[in-house]
């Protein structure tokens, strides 16, 4: 029998002077969890990119929640999204999707 | 809500539009009291403009000085000139001989080293020592953190570990600051504790550096500073009427 992976989903503010799309801000956070953990850290952490905002400019990712701190630490370390200056402030962790999105949902 | 301080921020004083960015984000991140660098030529006029900008956006304003001494002799100059108008003294060390002198003094609140060049991070057990003995604290800039890549980066991540882990065994604070001379490298106080992780700094410990160990030295200091103050330890309670 397989056991339930527990996950954790993130909510991120994309912070720049440029739009960017999902793929862009995910490339970048991929870019850093690779760089500071490496591959074999990158596998680990399980990734996905679940949502963008383009209004909000808000992001949503998954990971394994073993993992959490090191996709933490990859979200903050994100300077550059698309060749352009930019900030990735974490906004929210949450268990579900659902409880992400409802304390997500009266921010700006 | 936690009272988060940033004691590092770098705007170029005289440049007010900028520092007018970098307050209004900081204020936006949460952040209630920040330290702005200034340099010996910054004018009454300046830091009483930068105070208003802060008071408008509700942030604390700490003054600040970084000092570079060559050597020990000016170091001590430098702290006989400045340290009753400034609130907080930061000292880069540069060489061994600064160091140990900024450790053992008391009127140092930040002992910092150069990010860059790992050979020059005197931080070790007798520095510890002696920091934990005049009550200084180890400033850790975490703009570092964001701007170097590669080789530098693990470099400096490898030396930042085995600082924290030698500061918690002699008890000196460690102090976290953003250290950014850009708004685009600041980020709430919450994030850099998730980068501090990568340093091997529990999250509450982390949390600590940036609100508890800076607030205490703020405190501190404004007491010195304050018309109450005698000595070490013994301060006006009340005035009788002349």
């Amino acid at each position: 029998m397989t056991r339930y992976v527990r996950r954790r989903y993130i909510a991120v503010k994309v912070d720049g002077n440029k739009e960017f799309d999902g793929k862009e801000a995910f490339d970048a956070v991929w870019n850093s969890l690779t760089k500071l953990f490496g591959e074999h850290g990158a596998s680990l952490a399980e990734l996905f990119l679940i949502e963008y905002n383009q209004e909000k400019r808000q992001a949503v990712f998954r990971c394994s929640h073993k993992a959490l701190d090191l996709v933490k630490a990859s979200i903050v370390a994100v300077t550059e999204v698309a060749n352009e200056k930019a900030c990735l402030q974490i906004i929210k962790v949450s268990g579900t999707l659902k409880s992400l999105r409802t304390k997500t949902a009266n921010l700006p | 809500m936690k009272f988060y301080v940033d004691l590092h921020l770098c705007p170029q004083a005289n440049n007010f539009s900028y520092v007018n960015e970098m307050v209004e984000k900081a204020a936006a991140f949460g952040y209630k009291a920040v330290g702005i660098t200034m340099s010996s030529n910054t004018t009454t006029e300046e830091i009483q403009k930068i105070k208003e900008l802060c008071s408008k956006f509700e942030v604390d304003f700490v003054s600040r000085i970084d000092l570079a001494p060559k050597s020990a002799g000016e170091l001590l100059k430098n702290l006989r000139d400045l340290r009753r108008k400034v609130e907080i003294i930061a000292v880069e060390c540069t060489s061994k001989q600064v160091a140990r002198q900024a450790a053992k003094d008391r009127r140092v609140d930040l002992i910092k080293f150069p990010f860059v060049n790992p050979k020059k991070r005197f931080f070790d057990a007798a520095e510890a020592e002696l920091a934990s003995g005049s009550s200084a604290s180890l400033e850790i800039d975490m703009a570092s953190l964001l701007t170097l890549q590669g080789f530098r980066r693990v470099v400096l991540l490898s030396s930042l570990r085995r600082e924290v882990q030698i500061a918690n065994k002699a008890h000196v604070p460690v102090v976290l600051s953003s250290g950014a001379d850009d708004p685009i490298l600041l980020r709430t106080a919450d994030d850099y504790c998730s980068l501090a992780y990568l340093f091997g700094m529990e999250h509450s410990e982390a949390r600590q550096a940036f609100s508890k160990n800076p607030k205490a030295i703020i405190e501190r200091n404004r007491m010195k500073l304050s018309s109450e103050f005698v000595a070490p330890g013994v301060y006006v309670v009340r005035r009788g009427k002349s």
